[in-house]
């Protein structure tokens, strides 16, 4: 079944992220690897994206040096070249006053708009392009958000991390940030509500303030939009109505600590998780490489363990470092900030390791490209 | 009075943001500060630009600049005004790891 599986994804692209540049590797069959990379060495690559909607695939890299400053750069050949804008393409207007730090998320718009690409960066703010990712306009309703001044960094920065634009309404788009929250726009992002009702913040004094919340990651699918899976700084939470409000989902996860949240690409309600013990450990449970899955949204959960090691495993996995590709038995896809990158070619039945000893990883992405 | 010709140093990491070139220079008015030389910098090789400085214009943070063996923060920072013949040397700071 798997070998069947896998021949029949075509070639299938996987992005690497790591502290110290972008590798590329691709595969005929998910089980071997031909990498290339470092790309942008000694840039921190936190966000990839491999767009496959238009006539051919496009990657997408957020680098940022510590020397050097951020950048986007893209690539029409599979990383044999890249290109960068002459003119910055993201790039905050003089009168914000701030400059761009990170891009923590590149995320392809609807699929019938296939040159809107949107980013989340660092410090919060939301950036939109219309032109494939080459050049990318401020989002200014949730700029202006009176909230703003009240977001706070977490330890990883403050930055929005999570875009989900609507797949067919388009002036709709749920954003997260650390540290903020959830919040949703359904005019085109004139206008943003935080969305974090239910989800607790036990670490602020008021434990469910409108907004505040640490959330990590949100997914969903895109044949079940109003469907949320989020993953926060202690807490799993499912929302069935968009965000408005939200329900624990964490009862079966060893943790309710993580980073990750992953919807499978075809089956609405499937969902992936990388619980890690905390608050004093931050290490997988059990010391165990452990991925989550629920074939229910959220109601149970199942440990994935095939080829993934169980004894002495320590690293943990970020909030981008999962990822799925698209092909008909979907690829699952995760790196540890131990250099470490694991891929199943199965829906995360069967595992094996395909790289070690990279930098840390930062965000993983895949897509069939051919 | 004429111009004044000043020459920009370059680490080579950053020559393909300047066509590639290491050395470049620059004519300046009389009285031009770092910024001035900076802004005439952009107007050729944005990239390079904000490779150097930030969206606000602020001269990054390990991005190390030297007039004349100088660093420009011991000085005036960006309105440092810059002396006829001078050699800007760009230089990464020692950071990261």
């Amino acid at each position: 079944m798997t070998a069947q599986h896998g021949s029949a994804a075509g070639t299938v692209a996987l992005a690497i992220g790591t502290g110290k540049g972008l590798f590329l590797a691709t595969s005929g069959d998910r089980r071997r690897w031909e990498f290339t990379g470092p790309h942008f060495p000694m840039h921190a690559v936190y966000s990839a994206l491999i767009d496959t909607r238009g006539d051919r695939p496009r990657i997408l890299a957020g680098t940022t040096s510590q020397h050097w400053g951020p950048g986007v750069s893209a690539s029409d050949d599979l990383g044999a070249s890249w290109q960068e804008p002459a003119e910055a393409p993201i790039a905050f207007p003089d009168d914000t006053g701030a400059s761009l730090e990170q891009v923590w998320q590149l995320a392809p718009g609807p699929a019938h708009q296939p040159e809107v690409v949107y980013a989340g960066v660092q410090p919060s703010a939301l950036f939109r392009s219309e032109d494939g990712g080459r050049s990318f306009q401020l989002v200014r309703g949730l700029w202006d958000h009176p909230h703003r001044p009240e977001w706070t960094p977490g330890f990883g920065g403050k930055a929005v991390h999570t875009v989900l634009p609507h797949p067919r309404q388009t002036d709709r788009v749920v954003v997260a940030m650390s540290t903020g929250g959830v919040y949703r726009t359904t005019d085109g992002g004139a206008s943003w509500q935080a969305s974090n009702h239910g989800i607790r913040a036990k670490f602020l004094p008021n434990e469910y303030p409108e907004f505040g919340q640490c959330v990590h990651k949100v997914a969903r699918h895109p044949a079940r939009p109003d469907q949320l899976f989020a993953q926060n700084h202690h807490g799993v939470y499912r929302s069935d109505d968009g965000g408005s409000a939200w329900n624990s989902i964490a009862d079966g996860l060893p943790s309710d600590f993580g980073f990750a949240m992953v919807s499978h690409p075809h089956r609405p309600g499937v969902v992936y998780n990388f619980p890690i013990q905390a608050d004093e450990y931050r290490i997988p449970p059990d010391a165990a490489c452990r991925v989550y899955r629920s074939e229910d949204a959220g109601k149970s959960w199942g440990a994935l363990t095939d080829g993934l090691p169980q004894h002495g495993f320590y690293p943990t996995v970020l909030r981008d470092a999962m990822g799925v590709d698209d092909a008909e038995v979907p690829g699952v896809y995760f790196g540890t900030r131990s250099g470490e990158v694991f891929a199943s070619p199965d829906e995360g039945e069967h595992w094996q390791q395909i790289a070690a000893h990279l930098p840390d990883v930062l965000c993983v992405r895949a897509a069939v490209v051919g | 009075m004429t111009d004044m010709s000043v020459t920009v140093l370059l680490p080579g990491v950053l020559r393909a943001d300047a066509g590639g070139s290491g050395h470049l220079s620059l004519e300046l008015p009389p009285g031009a500060t770092l910024r001035v030389a900076l802004d005439q910098l952009a107007a050729r090789h944005p990239r390079l630009d904000r490779r150097l400085r930030d969206d606000q214009g602020a001269l990054r943070r390990y991005v190390n600049l030297y007039v004349d063996g100088a660093e420009c923060r011991g000085l005036a920072g960006l309105d440092t005004p810059v002396p006829a013949g001078a050699e800007l040397h760009v230089i990464p700071s020692v950071a990261g790891g």
